[in-house]
């Protein structure tokens, strides 16, 4: 039992977690109602991409040529692309690669940013010094300019993509990280583990990293909508995820061709973007009022708090 | 003051000897390839000849740190951004050609996304939860999400399907059309505009929201200044430092927006040259223009920086 109080490392037992996350939801609910729609957003785009081949009525790759450029109709819910395709189709498969270009980028440009926010904020000294004139002459570049000439050296590709969406947002991001690491690594817990002569790798990833999860959390999910926007942008300008691979973003620019004549074609996959950056964006602000620990009770909770008071 | 600026100036050298190994390294990280891509782009049969002569034009036959240092030298000491390998033109007068048209989407783009921003988002925070802080707002969500090549694509979709209208392919020059000119840009520069007022606009209604709750706003008040001296000399002024910080955030955005708004527009500005130069892998031309664009951002921040002084009195350089 003793033993028990003063271990700083106690997990809290999953039977806690699942705890949490219930009250997590139930808050996200209750709060944050426009926050739970944009889960709910977020929710449904997850299983559709999830459920592709099984939602969408064709292949994203069925070409029908006697079936060019149809209107919507009971067959072809949202009409038929230049090759016959069924556009809804598309939608729904499109939804599938922009979650994995969106997880798998994002999820790389967290690793990134952690790995070097952590190590230059906790470090600190001449490392420090020179990652961060690193990061600094990185940023000057405008994050498309950087997206498009890189591809231009790799060639397009869908993991070409991810890797350089990731690790471009992934230096970008590391200043965030730092500056969580710089006020963490000042706590009294992280001095107490290091006046006990923990390791400086055990300080980082035992003490600071539980303790910097707030901000990576929010940072996941601005990240993941800029990042689908960004494949979005690159594939709109012919420059992301080759045909005939169905992305929202190639969809619209492939309907530029046909914009007079079936102007619905540039309709769905930007909808479908819109909603799908919109439920994201949404329920990661919900997130960041409901975890970042400055805002918690919320800037609204606590005007009604004065409401009420006076 | 001054021996600020020299100080803030001399920072931004490591900043610049930086970029230039990032630009260098990612343009030529797979030299061999690049000239192999560059034939197999241009359909010219990769012989013996035409790959050296390729390769020494480039300069690729030196090793890499002598490559790195004839490149910085050049573009130091002589303002040479090297030619483009296929039209054989100065890298520097393409670019110079094309920065009018440039400069004017984005600084109207920059205008008009101030004007939107500031304005609705003041009045989003002084009348907090009435009905137009929620459509403010609601809007501005949407601004964020509604992809800004989408609606440029509807733009030119749905006025011609309903009006016959569409935006001039040719460039109207300002000097000969002013009113013409400034009409061709007016378009472009509203959707990039508007795509970049809604971050604006979220952070000054943000501020102002913190600011209105300071004790000398309730002085104010309470001496009787009418509401739009407290609103906008008290308030206002206080909350648009971190404003002003978003917008030098913001010009990297811009600049990667110029292109995109660009190439569907075709406006033959500098975004366009660096989208057609990527299509044709000229990498000449791609790495001199990241340069320049790297530096104009870097100069743009630099002014921002300054700026603080003048706008914020609190700041003292010392």
């Amino acid at each position: 039992m003793a033993r028990n109080t003063f271990s700083m490392d106690s997990q809290p037992s999953l039977n806690k977690k699942m705890g949490a996350v219930v009250k997590f939801l139930d808050r996200l609910f209750r709060e944050k109602p426009l926050g739970a729609v944009g889960a709910v957003i977020f929710l449904i785009m997850l299983l559709t991409g999830f459920f592709a081949n099984f939602l969408a009525p064709y292949g994203y790759n069925e070409i029908n040529p006697l079936e060019m450029l149809k209107a919507p109709s009971a067959q072809f819910w949202l009409g038929t692309d230049a090759l016959g395709r069924d556009v809804l189709s598309r939608i729904i498969y499109g939804a599938r690669i922009s979650m994995i270009v969106g997880f798998s980028a994002t999820t790389m440009s967290i690793l990134i940013s952690v790995l070097i926010g952590i190590t230059t904020g906790f470090f600190g000294g001449k490392y420090d010094l020179i990652m961060q004139r690193l990061v600094d002459s990185w940023m000057i570049f405008p994050g498309l300019v950087v997206l498009i000439v890189a591809i231009s050296i790799t060639g397009p590709g869908l993991w070409n993509i991810v890797f350089i969406l990731g690790l471009t947002y992934g230096i970008a991001g590391s200043r965030i990280i730092r500056g969580a690491t710089l006020s963490t690594k000042e706590e009294i817990y992280v001095h107490a583990s290091n006046a006990i002569g923990a390791s400086s790798f055990r300080q980082l990833f035992r003490h600071i990293l539980p303790n910097i999860m707030a901000p990576v959390i929010i940072l996941f999910t601005t990240r993941l909508a800029a990042v689908i926007l960004a494949e979005a942008t690159m594939s709109f300008l012919g420059l992301g995820v080759p045909p005939p691979t169905p992305t929202w973003g190639g969809m619209l620019n492939e309907a530029r061709g046909y914009m007079l004549q079936v102007p619905l074609l540039s309709i769905w996959p930007g909808v479908a973007l819109t909603l799908a950056i919109y439920g994201i964006n949404v329920f990661g602000d919900a997130l960041r009022d409901l975890l970042d620990p400055r805002l918690r009770g919320g800037l609204s909770s606590y005007s009604d708090s004065i409401a009420k008071s006076t | 003051m001054r021996t600020y600026i020299i100080k803030r100036v001399l920072a931004l050298i490591p900043t610049l000897i930086f970029a230039t190994l990032i630009v260098f390294f990612l343009i030529r990280m797979i030299p061999g390839h690049v000239i192999d891509l560059m034939l197999s782009q241009q359909d010219i049969s990769a012989d013996k000849v035409t790959r050296q002569k390729i390769e020494h034009e480039l300069g690729l036959d030196a090793p890499v740190h002598i490559q790195y240092l004839r490149w910085v030298s050049g573009v130091v000491l002589r303002g040479d951004l090297g030619r483009s390998l296929w039209r054989q033109t100065e890298v520097w007068k393409d670019i110079k050609t094309r920065i009018p048209v440039t400069a004017e989407l984005a600084l109207m783009s920059l205008m008009i996304s101030l004007l939107v921003a500031i304005p609705v988002g003041v009045y989003a925070a002084v009348r907090q939860d009435t009905m137009l802080d929620y459509i403010g707002r609601t809007v501005s969500i949407l601004g964020i999400a509604v992809p800004y090549f989408w609606l440029g694509t509807l733009v030119m979709i749905y006025p011609a399907l309903w009006w016959g209208w569409s935006p001039s392919v040719e460039l109207i020059p300002f000097r000969e059309n002013p009113l013409g000119n400034i009409k061709m840009f007016l378009v472009p520069a509203v959707i990039l505009g508007l795509f970049m007022s809604a971050v604006t606009m979220r952070m000054t209604r943000a501020m102002m929201l913190e600011v209105l709750r300071h004790d000398y706003i309730r002085t104010a008040w309470a001496k009787g200044a009418p509401e739009k001296i407290v609103i906008i000399r008290h308030a206002l002024k206080n909350a648009l430092i971190p404003v002003v910080t978003l917008v030098g955030i913001q010009v990297p955005t811009l600049v990667g927006g110029t292109i995109v708004i660009e190439q569907i527009f075709s406006l033959p500005g500098i975004g366009l040259l660096m989208y057609d130069a990527v299509l044709q892998r000229d990498y000449s031309v791609i790495s001199g223009l990241m340069l320049f664009i790297g530096l104009i951002v870097l100069l743009i921040n630099l002014l921002v920086d300054l700026s603080y002084g003048w706008i914020d009195p609190k700041v003292r350089y010392k």
